[in-house]
């Protein structure tokens, strides 16, 4: 009998469950389409994302930028073994950012940004070959931060934020790659919580040492997304099942991790400005993915493991005409996943970032921001290693290929 | 006009969105069919061809019948469409006329469901069946299987006529798919053309002998089936001859195909799940009694050895678990000799009075204790006790406590004297003895034989030896992917709740073996399907 419990309960180890680690890179049309360099660019009010302390330096006594994005993604997964062959339809994900800037006086700035830097929507087939990781995931953050700057002197001025997060997240996936209730419907979970608020805050330097040169840093602190009390949905859970999974609550932490950038920008030529960023995302504060359940899955805990990533920013513009400036951007983008850890809910792994964009000066108040970004991934053969059943690790592999491309639109205008 | 133009920006990076696999599984050559051709595959057997699990037919089995999953890895290699007579529920069992005529499937059930049985509780599902076997459906179906089917029914013309279900010259689940009511199995297998076909027959020639207890009769010599009961065991060499003519018809135009050999009964958990010593003294229904019982059967047991068969003596241990007490055919029977030594004893009378009877009764108790323990003995290792005798063992046989009661005996003794498998020897049907077991074995043994040499004979018919991968189930499991399944009851995920059947992991493991030997025989390079993906026992 102790062998039965254990077989109902193997059921029920092993749940893994995931959230967080998608940054989504799209904070601004123009510095997009400067391969999202930005942390040197004194160019509009996408600052207030990029590095808060060069609002000090922009034109104008009010700068506001909005625009949206519309990502496409799509992944395929295929398993040899198997013969599997699966791709994601993924809803069409849709960043957007306003930002605004106030200039007080000579040295006091003020800034307020709201913006969408983490979030992802993922969804493979129900029941999948992969549906005890993932048969869909949404998360979603809006940042709103408002924005302080002084200039301490022409050549360097300081600022920084508070960040208030809202988030959301709704999760679901099979609970095990076998459980049915009696008519064959696979038993899943979803767990979702929405309104979630947290708290961070970034600051920033921004250095002109000589003239056309600009150096700047900018760290945004992590922010936890703690949920406490989420709603949780069993479905198709055999009633005679002798443990409780009935629906409840959820309480889980999804980091969004802290992120340092350093960079610089440089005009040449006049028409020309050349930028480049460096970012480095503390992903590794993500080890794993704790979700406790107030019913008897109790804690279930799952390694992640990401790593440290890094992101190296090159970006381009140049002044066309009075009328119109082109810009280009390219980046390198390392993903915090690790091999062995390749869950299908962040099919990331390094990329390549091309973008380009434009913008069209209407008048000397208003211009319209244009942006496209094609996120290039090669083929990559991993796994997801830490899935269990019945105290045993079950890899899920396979061969997998994301592509992603996001055109935006946007306005500027200042005043 | 702007819009529009937007719009076909989306669609066109839609397009060029899409993630392609430079060596995709997808691709017309990735896999190889080798020398195969599964254009047209038919699969021909029984029970263990349909899909069967759970002591039922239903949806979910036949989803994950084992003809059903190799056509879904046939599918890789230009394999064709499989049709199966589906039945109309997911409850399983047969409605003929309004009466149900086969069980509901069963599923682990219970509130709570109890995990302190030597045997979990199962119940079938209450609802009622839907399939009315006389709603012939219209064919050909690829899947040409009957539960319930032995060798030589695929060869008969009235197996699939409805007015022979009741008597059982016909198989319900024939006479829905049947092309005709003369059809037989064979030939509407045949009429497809197959280029593959798979052939998995002779497991009832043996297990409806197995299941029922070796109440059958082994019909070794006879050669003609229409005299067979339905538990009886097949001749061999009827089943030779039935076995040839089922290949021959299946390869008359050049198909390839694989046949599967016969797994031994002690190799599911129908006889291996149920101890042959259940009897725990720490039960509390049990345990108090055994000083008396011990005290009644040393009379007996006295008896035994005065007529020459100690090995007969019924003792119960009081501090490990004994064994239960059967009828075992083979023994001669000695219920008046029994009787008689009572009656010839001074000692009788007395040990009559001391169970509290007057001493009038002595030639009732006298006759009874002959009558009932004449061929009798305590079971040993050698004894297969089949899986629902788990459900009556330490039961009171009320139809027997009421006919000692009748002839005289107090309520509380005629209870007593009516606990199955204790004061009352199981009947035959609920032991499996070393003699019927050996019956089996050495039909299964013959069988197998044929199978290997007649699949030999034929240049494209390769065997798989189940047999082997099912006595592994025993014996450690059979893992991949992280599962493992082994034969255990309800738990090993290796067999449905029948304890005969496999459950569907159980036939995707099943399907694996078949498809590697595809793979070796026939140069192909068909993917195998991921055993962990597919669900064990159902839990209601």
């Amino acid at each position: 009998m102790k062998k039965l419990l254990s077989f109902v309960l193997f059921f029920l180890a092993g749940s893994t469950l995931y959230a967080g680690g998608y940054r989504v890179s799209i904070q601004g049309q123009k510095q997009l389409a400067m391969g999202h360099t930005g942390v040197a660019v004194i160019s509009s009010a996408e600052s207030v994302f990029f590095n808060p302390a060069s609002i000090s330096f922009l034109d104008g006594k009010m700068n506001f930028s909005l625009g949206v994005s519309g990502i496409i993604g799509e992944t395929r997964y295929e398993n040899k073994t198997y013969g599997i062959a699966e791709n994601t339809n993924n809803p069409l994900g849709t960043p957007f950012n306003v930002f605004a800037t106030y200039k007080a006086n000579n040295w006091l700035s003020f800034g307020l940004g709201i913006y969408t830097p983490y979030g992802s929507s993922v969804e493979w087939e129900k029941d999948w070959a992969g549906s005890h990781l993932v048969n869909n995931i949404e998360l979603k953050a809006i940042f709103v931060q408002p924005t302080i700057a002084l200039k301490i002197s022409d050549q360097l001025s300081i600022g920084g934020g508070a960040i208030y997060a809202n988030g959301s997240v709704n999760f679901n996936k099979n609970l095990s790659r076998s459980l049915v209730d009696i008519d064959g419907n696979r038993t899943n979970v979803t767990i979702k919580e929405k309104g979630i608020s947290a708290w961070g805050y970034t600051i920033g330097i921004m250095i002109k040492p000589i003239e056309k040169l600009n150096i700047g840093f900018n760290y945004r602190s992590k922010v936890d997304m703690v949920v406490e009390g989420g709603e949780t949905d069993f479905e198709n859970v055999p009633s005679s099942l002798p443990n409780d999974l009935s629906d409840g609550t959820f309480n889980a932490t999804l980091p969004m991790p802290a992120e340092i950038t350093a960079g610089i920008s440089y005009e040449f030529c006049e028409k020309f400005l050349f930028a480049f960023d460096y970012n480095f995302a503390k992903w590794s504060e993500y080890e794993a993915l704790t979700v406790e359940f107030s019913n008897d899955i109790g804690t279930s805990t799952n390694p992640r493991n990401y790593k440290d990533s890094e992101t190296f920013r090159f970006g381009l513009q140049y002044k066309a005409c009075d009328k119109i400036t082109l810009r280009t951007g390219v980046y390198f983008d390392e993903s915090p996943v690790q091999d062995g850890y390749f869950a299908p809910e962040t099919p990331r792994n390094d990329s390549v970032g091309y973008t380009g964009g434009l913008s069209y000066k209407v008048n000397d108040k208003l211009s319209i921001d244009a942006s496209f970004l094609y996120l290039h991934f090669e083929e990559i053969d991993n796994s997801y290693d830490h899935y269990q059943e019945n105290g045993q690790n079950v890899p899920f592999e396979g061969t997998y290929k994301s592509s992603v491309i996001a055109p935006g639109i946007g306005i500027s205008y200042k005043l | 006009m702007k819009n529009i133009k937007y719009i076909a920006i989306i669609a066109l990076g839609l397009v060029a969105c899409e993630p392609e696999l430079d060596n995709s599984v997808e691709d017309a050559s990735f896999y190889s069919a080798g020398t195969a051709d599964f254009s047209t595959f038919v699969s021909v057997g029984n029970s263990l061809t349909a899909g069967y699990a759970d002591d039922a037919l239903y949806l979910d089995g036949q989803k994950h019948s084992y003809p059903n999953i190799l056509a879904d890895r046939f599918s890789h290699v230009d394999g064709g469409a499989f049709t199966q007579p589906l039945v109309s529920d997911n409850i399983g069992g047969l409605m003929l006329g309004g009466s149900p005529i086969a069980d509901t499937r069963l599923v682990l059930s219970g509130d709570p469901l109890v995990l302190t049985n030597l045997v979990p509780p199962t119940d079938n599902l209450a609802q009622p069946s839907t399939t009315d076997p006389t709603n012939v459906l219209v064919g050909p179906f690829n899947n040409v299987s009957a539960p319930g089917a032995k060798s030589f029914h695929l060869l008969s013309d009235v197996y699939g006529e409805a007015s022979g279900i009741l008597d059982g010259t016909a198989n319900p689940y024939f006479v829905r798919m049947a092309s005709s009511p003369s059809a037989t199995m064979l030939g509407d297998a045949v009429a497809q053309n197959p280029t593959f076909f798979s052939l998995w027959i002779g497991n009832n020639d043996i297990l409806s002998f197995a299941t029922s207890g070796g109440v059958g009769v082994d019909q070794l010599g006879n050669l003609n089936p229409t005299t067979y009961g339905g538990n009886d065991i097949t001749d061999p060499t009827l089943f030779h001859g039935t076995y040839d003519a089922l290949l021959n018809g299946l390869t008359a135009n050049g198909a390839k195909g694989v046949v599967m050999n016969l797994p031994s009964v002690t190799s599911i958990p129908y006889f291996t799940t149920v101890p042959y010593a259940p009897l725990d003294p720490t039960n509390p229904d049990f345990g108090p009694q055994i000083p008396t019982l011990n005290g009644i059967f040393s009379q007996l047991n006295g008896v035994y050895a005065y007529l020459g068969v100690p090995e007969r003596s019924i003792v119960f241990s009081e501090t490990s678990a004994s064994a239960v007490v059967i009828i075992d055919e083979n023994l001669v029977d000695l219920s008046a000799q029994i009787t008689a030594v009572f009656l010839g004893s001074p000692a009788f009378v007395p040990f009559v009075e001391s169970l509290g009877l007057p001493a009038a009764a002595a030639p009732l108790v006298a006759n009874l204790l002959g009558t009932t323990y004449g061929q009798s003995r305590q079971a040993n290792a050698n004894d297969l006790l089949v899986l629902p005798s788990s459900s009556i063992i330490g039961t009171i046989n009320q139809d027997v406590a009421d006919g000692l009661e009748a002839q005289g005996l107090p309520a509380a003794m005629a209870t007593q004297f009516a606990s199955e498998g204790i004061t009352l020897p199981l009947e035959d049907k609920w032991v499996l003895t070393a003699n019927e077991l050996t019956m089996i074995t050495n039909a299964q043994t013959a069988y197998n034989n044929s199978i290997s040499m007649l699949a030999a004979a034929k240049e494209n018919v390769i065997l798989v030896d189940v047999k082997a991968a099912m006595e592994q189930l025993s014996i450690g499991g059979l893992s991949s992917n992280g599962v493992t399944i082994t034969g255990e009851y309800a738990t090993g995920g290796g067999f449905s709740l029948d304890g005969v059947h496999p459950t569907a992991r159980g036939y995707a493991f099943i399907s694996n073996i078949i498809l590697k030997r595809i793979n070796e025989e026939f140069n192909a390079t068909i993917p195998e399907t991921n055993t962990g993906n597919y669900p064990t026992v159902y839990i209601d």
